[in-house]
């Protein structure tokens, strides 16, 4: 049984369509690549997942594994498919001053717990928790007293998303650029993040979108797919990264 | 207003309702038949109608004040009622038992029981309904600590040395135009009187209600605490849907002796109008504490939630040597509400303090002003203060602006101050809405990390009351 499944899947902001017809299989445990050039709809695609409010017209079908059944993943609202176990890194974490770092994964640990009928870690026991989890994403504890994400660089951002994807052990995590902006030791950083979840989550999986083949090599991905004008042109193995290594993104215009 | 658009914004405001009670009053305008009425009806001695009428024949050589970023029809003050009390209320009682039962009905729906057995444990309760206070519990037990607690008339009646001692020494008539009409009109409010050494053992809290069509609420506080005296003072007030303005202008004066500590807290809901603007409280109001002692602390934290327009600065005189005064303030406005506040602190004793931190909230098309003024006297050596000045907007048609002023007569003086613009936007509650959070837990989490400073510095209850409100009308005005 697939954990997601995505048909002929199409959205629409205002008059312009951006996503065109787009299809997406992922069983559990599997990591998925997408790559693909900018404007192609690859931010779209996880933010009409997650339930964005952006979007005029959403169409197609979703279906999202819950208690060994497809559901219909429109069905739920944004906190409701964050419950079914969905995530996503986005490419640009919000900065939400006021709201300390710490309160913040307080909160959202608290609400998915409850959500799950489980206790949340309360007290001490989540400090040590997030302490251990900061540690292991490279961010200090002074960070969890300031504002959410507030003055955070670019790779303090995406490290305290990785933060947030180890906390929350989601189903199904999308990283939407994960990579994008970070010098060659966050990208490591960020891998090794990567393979702790997927070490500790073996039936979690993993949609990562990103420009660069640098991840590839690092996360060993069981399948590669080109998003290009809205849908996935092109899927396969390594050989589709080695062509777009070599010939960039025109690749998938050539083969059309 | 139809019935259907009422039932709908009365799910927004759900103080809105009218209690239908025989109501005696004055009939519309201003003169001095009317304040000799008002003083006669409350058997007032000479010197205090003297002190109204040397207010009112001031008050008619002041125009209104219009530096305040806000906008309204000229009010035309003949078109108001002075003076409007239930027909029972006019009548003498001995206990709260006599009060009508249609009046004890309506504070049971505000929350307010004054029955004995119902009463909020804790809390002494002042009600004001209109212009007379309907009734005062708890004051049994205040007076075995020497604590006074009653309504001004009350007071007047029976301290009135101390109302003599310190009417209009904090907030003068000729101080300002709304002041002057109040110290001429004023009917009804609460005094307090902590005397030395008495931390008092339950909180004070008046409730205002207005409910008569066409009348003003013109109140009047005094709270006093005697050298070494404490007292936490709650403020709330409600009043039903009406398609007219109606105004409020009420004083209150605190004033603490040495070492005494007063914490004035204060949840304002008027009805705001509605939507379209139609309607709702002009809340123009004088607030004034004078540390007179030296270490006498006097704190003021004010959540303004309602009210169509709110122009309202709390503020302490320091006087006393190292004397402190506080402002925390959350003020929200939404859809065409309109609030202009902040606070004064005037810094005249040696090594003085004070602390400002005021919480702007705009959202729809409201328009939210904080507007401050420090001053250091030259006697006010070694003196400090301390603001902090955040405004949150929420869409894009709100506005907030900020006029924080420093006014420095000596050098010796510190001065720290902060400000900041955020704006609470779909993508904010969207984020926390895809960690799992539902909106109103996502709007909680924002409204309180926005607001947690002056949150924390309520009593409890009002605290989880002050947030409620808030959160609603956030979320009223989000989705």
């Amino acid at each position: 049984m697939n954990l997601l499944e995505v048909k002929n899947l199409r959205a629409k902001i205002g008059n312009k369509e951006i996503l065109k017809g787009l299809d997406l299989s992922i069983k559990p445990g599997e990591t998925h690549i997408i790559m693909g050039p900018n404007g192609s709809g690859k931010s779209s695609l996880s933010k009409v997942l997650a339930g964005h409010p952006q979007f005029d017209e959403v169409s197609g079908e979703v279906l999202f594994e819950s208690s060994f059944a497809m559901k219909n993943l429109f069905d739920w609202e944004a906190h409701e498919r964050a419950h079914q176990g969905l995530f996503i890194a986005y490419q640009y974490p919000i900065e939400i001053p006021g709201i300390s770092n710490r309160s913040f994964l307080e909160e959202t640990l608290k609400a998915q717990c409850l959500a799950q009928g489980v206790d949340a870690p309360v007290g001490d026991e989540f400090d040590a928790l997030i302490r251990n989890l900061s540690k292991h994403v490279g961010l200090t504890d002074d960070f969890l007293d300031r504002g959410l994400n507030q003055g955070f660089s670019g790779g303090e951002k995406k490290r305290n998303e990785m933060l947030q994807l180890l906390l929350l052990k989601p189903r199904l995590a999308i990283l939407d650029e994960t990579d994008s902006g970070l010098d060659v030791d966050a990208i490591k950083l960020i891998s090794q993040a990567i393979q702790t979840y997927k070490t500790e989550n073996p039936e979690s999986s993993l949609i990562i979108i990103t420009h660069y083949t640098k991840l590839i090599e690092l996360v060993k991905p069981d399948q590669i797919h080109i998003l290009a004008n809205g849908k996935i042109e092109k899927s396969g193995g390594y050989e589709i990264a080695d062509m777009i290594e070599k010939k960039g993104f025109n690749y998938s215009e050539v083969g059309k | 207003m139809s019935t259907k658009k009422a039932l709908e914004e009365n799910k927004n405001y759900k103080y809105g309702f009218e209690t239908h009670l025989e109501t005696s009053d004055f009939g519309f305008g201003l003169d001095e038949t009317v304040i000799k009425k008002i003083s006669n009806f409350k058997k007032e001695p000479k010197w205090l109608l003297d002190y109204r009428l040397r207010a009112f024949e001031y008050w008619k050589t002041l125009s209104e004040p219009t530096w305040a970023h806000v906008k309204y029809p000229k009010i035309d003050f003949q078109a108001v009622k002075y003076f409007s009390a239930p027909k029972s209320e006019t009548e003498p009682k001995k206990s709260l038992d006599e009060v009508d039962p249609e009046l004890l009905k309506t504070f049971d729906r505000l929350g307010i029981p004054l029955q004995e057995q119902k009463r909020i444990s804790g809390v002494a309760v002042d009600v004001v309904f209109d212009s007379v206070s309907v009734g005062t519990t708890h004051q049994k037990e205040l007076e075995k600590y020497g604590v006074v607690f009653c309504s001004f008339s009350e007071a007047v009646e029976k301290y009135p040395e101390l109302i003599k001692k310190y009417l209009g020494t904090v907030v003068p008539y000729k101080d300002n135009f709304y002041a002057a009409l109040n110290a001429a009109v004023f009917s009804d409010g609460s005094f307090a009187y902590i005397p030395e050494g008495v931390k008092c053992p339950l909180d004070l809290s008046t409730y205002f209600r207005i409910n008569a069509k066409d009348t003003g609420q013109f109140e009047r506080t005094l709270v006093i605490a005697d050298k070494g005296a404490s007292v936490n003072y709650l403020e709330g007030c409600t009043a039903p849907m009406r398609d007219e303005n109606q105004l409020h202008a009420a004083v209150v004066e605190l004033v603490t002796l040495e070492d005494a500590e007063i914490e004035y807290s204060t949840v304002q809901n008027w009805y705001p109008g509605s939507k379209e603007g139609k309607g709702g409280i002009y809340n123009f109001v004088t607030k004034r504490g004078k540390c007179l002692g030296a270490r006498s602390k006097i704190s003021w934290t004010q959540v303004e939630a309602g009210s169509a327009i709110t122009w309202k600065y709390p503020s302490c005189l320091l006087v006393g040597a190292q004397s402190e005064g506080a402002f925390y303030s959350v003020a929200m406005t939404h859809d065409k509400m309109q609030a202009d506040t902040g606070t004064k602190m005037i810094h005249v004793g040696p090594g003085t303090k004070s602390t400002i931190i005021s919480k702007g909230i705009s959202a729809n098309q409201s328009v939210n002003t904080y507007r401050g003024q420090v001053k250091f006297m030259k006697t006010a050596k070694g003196a400090r203060n301390y603001s902090q000045c955040d405004s949150m907007l929420v869409g894009d048609e709100s506005s907030a602006n900020t006029h924080p002023g420093i006014e420095l007569l000596n050098n010796d003086v510190v001065i720290e101050h902060e400000a900041s613009t955020t704006r609470l936007s779909e993508e904010q509650l969207f984020f926390l809405q895809s960690r799992g959070m539902d909106a109103e837990q996502a709007i909680s989490l924002l409204v309180n990390g926005f607001c947690k400073d002056v949150f924390k510095t309520l009593p409890l209850e009002f605290s989880v009351e002050a947030v409620k409100l808030i959160e609603m009308k956030l979320e009223n005005s989000v989705g």
